[in-house]
């Protein structure tokens, strides 16, 4: 078993694989940016190195760096987390080179699902079902004209280089798609350095339901349960749950057999996750494969009890699994809210600044994977992916109960956050019924948050609103304080506060 | 302690006093039975009338939010007998705060201190996420002081400078 285990990203996950790593007795390395010093990952490593500058391109996905911390520090195990490195097949396999072990997947394994294009030739093959169109790279504008004639409009264009929304176009009519495709190439181009664009039949109103495997690098591949990942804004997963409340036993076991086989043409090892897109009538597609840990993993531990950083440990360190594809049993279910620093009064832009007030919630079914800690500075300059909250019930109705509990209990101040979001989610009556697919949340009319003209409530404000005046409200005597204008003497003003300070604790 | 609240559209009147740990409390001229705690800085335990609700504070650009559950609400609070020594009710136009709308990087500061300004007049721009936002002048006065400069790194609500 490894020793030391270097950490090569930051925030909550780089916090779920040093607790991994803790829980097995393997030592862990951090690595930081210049802003991310006060980070909760490296507060809790053992050791932790600094690596330059803020942006990426200097410091998490900086490869020289990187590897030169896990020779100084002597790390044999380097896991990349999601993001970054994770999917980079040149840092796999210069983990290789120095002889550090990577955990996750083989080079070899990651180009060959790393490639849109690609993956589908290689599903092809392996006699995998996938959306119908071009299983290589787009050669003219005539070529596109033909092959969407053929499967039919709509169509969607994509970037076989990459995701999360970038060189995707969907397309309605033929007379669009000169335009649609000159600017999915050029979105392509730059946003992954790839400007190759293929075409698939746009499946209508589709959910994304995606399965979870894992391999050995014994031979062993499993499935761990689906998980339904269809409510997203603008190709981001917001909320992810397993299992898929329109996925039963039969539909799990043949969409599982076939991520396997997937796995399988690709020689994988280790944790990975294959994507579907399903109609409206339960026909699922191949889409991708990701060749990592994915965000949403925690709802797959939830309801099969099994840990997957653990695992990935242990798959890495050459251990064989130590249970069959018989005795995995999904058994409850579970949510999980991804909570972004972002503004939804302002079309969810980032929102970064410092977290004047943390209040979490616990309780049953509650977990929370978090990055976060009351007093940090969220810093401009990554993801702004604060914390997971997920609820696990022994059914959906649970789940959503105890989440929705726990949403009351969470207060993030300081900063804007889409917990709001959440709150009327968890509420709708269509999530509810699980009645929803891919448009769902685009759909979902943006509604600012403001305040119920609530006689009542406003008259418990106004109330606490003195309280806080009286009483010293904190955070707002502290910027009063600290930002005092020249005119009040200090000596004076601080007196009274002892007074009124004096005063609050008398009777308490 | 005398309180007027803004909340909305609507004002209130608040007196609240505190003797040998009892609270006495009207609002509007009401009499209301309250006690609270200060459970820590920016969370508070109000009870009224037995009711509990767990009250957040968050200070923001030019007042108080609020929060009450999933509620909240934006509320001014003037306290008569002001901390920063302005008691004069006449002096409504008094000194002037120049608060930071959001968390950035003053790029530039478009005026010198001692400068009259006019209501609505740029004082300085703050950037973020690669937006740039003009902070205007609350009020037609002079710019008593700057308390940020070039470069500087603010939070929301921050203040960035006196006009009086």
């Amino acid at each position: 078993m490894f020793k030391k285990i270097l950490i090569a990203n930051r925030g909550e996950i780089a916090v779920r694989v040093i607790r991994a790593c803790h829980e097995m007795g393997i030592a862990a390395v951090a690595v930081y940016s210049d802003v991310d010093r006060a980070s909760l990952h490296v507060r809790h490593a053992d050791e932790a190195y600094p690596i330059g500058a803020a942006v990426s391109s200097e410091s998490y996905l900086n490869i020289e760096k990187i590897l030169d911390v896990a020779k100084r520090s002597g790390a044999d195990a380097i896991h990349p987390g999601y993001g970054f490195l994770s999917e980079n097949a040149q840092f796999a396999q210069a983990c290789a080179d120095a002889g550090v072990k990577f955990i996750g997947p083989t080079a070899a394994a990651m180009r060959a699902m790393g490639s849109k294009t690609k993956a589908r030739q290689a599903m092809e093959l392996a006699g995998v079902p996938f959306v119908p169109g071009t299983s290589r790279g787009l050669e003219s504008l005539e070529q596109a004209e033909n092959v969407a004639a053929r499967i039919g409009y709509p169509i969607m264009l994509k970037a076989a280089a990459g995701g999360g929304g970038k060189g995707m176009r969907l397309v309605h009519a033929r007379e669009d798609l000169k335009a649609a495709l000159e600017a999915a190439r050029s979105e392509a181009e730059r946003a992954f350095g790839d400007g190759e664009v293929y075409v698939e039949k746009a499946i209508v109103n589709p959910r994304h339901i995606e399965m979870q495997v894992l391999a050995d690098e014994h031979g062993h591949t499993l499935y761990l349960g689906e998980r339904e990942c269809s409510l997203q804004r603008r190709h981001q997963k917001v909320l992810e749950e397993a299992p898929s409340p329109v996925v039963d036993a039969d539909m799990r076991r043949k969409m599982g057999e076939v991520a396997v086989r997937v796995a399988r043409a690709a020689n994988y090892t280790n944790a990975g996750t294959v994507e579907f897109l399903v109609d409206q009538q339960k026909n699922f597609y191949f889409l991708e494969m990701n060749t990592r840990l994915q965000v949403e993993h925690p709802v797959t531990e939830l309801v099969t009890g099994l840990d997957l950083v653990q695992l990935q440990i242990r798959i890495a360190a050459g251990e064989k699994l130590s249970f069959t594809q018989d005795d995995i049993s999904i058994r409850g279910h579970a949510i999980e809210c991804r909570i972004y620093a972002e503004d939804p009064n302002n079309n969810y832009m980032p929102s970064p600044g410092k977290i004047a007030m943390l209040l979490e919630p616990a309780g049953p079914g509650i977990r929370i994977d978090s990055g976060i800690y009351e007093g940090w500075t969220v810093p401009m300059d990554y993801d702004p992916l604060l914390a997971k909250l997920i609820g696990y019930g022994d059914s959906r109705e649970e789940a959503i109960g105890r989440l929705s509990r726990a949403m009351s209990e969470y207060f993030v101040g300081g900063i804007k956050t889409n917990l709001g979001l959440f709150r009327r989610l968890l509420a709708d009556s269509d999530f509810r019924a699980a009645n929803f697919d891919t448009g769902f949340l685009d759909r979902m009319p943006l509604r600012e948050e403001t305040a119920s003209a609530n006689t009542r409530i406003e008259e418990v404000a106004a109330i606490a609103a003195g309280m806080f005046a009286i009483l010293g409200g904190g955070n707002m005597e502290a910027r009063a304080a600290a930002n005092s204008s020249a005119n009040e003497p200090a000596q004076a003003s601080s007196s009274w506060k002892n007074a009124s300070r004096r005063e609050a604790l008398r009777g308490t | 302690m005398i309180y007027d609240i803004a909340i909305g559209e609507k004002n209130y009147r608040l007196e609240l006093d505190r003797a040998s740990g009892e609270w006495s409390c009207r609002l509007d001229g009401c009499v209301i039975e309250a006690d609270a705690v200060l459970v820590r800085p920016g969370v508070l335990s109000l009870r009224l009338a037995n009711q509990c609700y767990e009250v957040r504070c968050e200070h923001l650009a030019g007042g108080l939010k609020i929060w009450i559950g999933q509620d909240s609400l934006n509320v001014e609070v003037r306290d008569p007998r002001s901390l920063r020594g302005r008691s004069r009710a006449s002096d409504e136009q008094g000194v002037k705060k120049l608060i930071a709308p959001m968390p950035g990087k003053v790029v530039r500061v478009l005026v010198e201190q001692g400068t009259h300004v006019e209501a609505g007049a740029g004082i300085m721009v703050v950037e973020a996420m690669k937006m740039q936002n003009e902070v205007k002048s609350p009020k037609k006065g002079k710019v008593q002081r700057l308390l940020v400069s070039q470069g500087a790194t603010v939070n929301a609500g921050d203040v960035l400078a006196i006009v009086e």
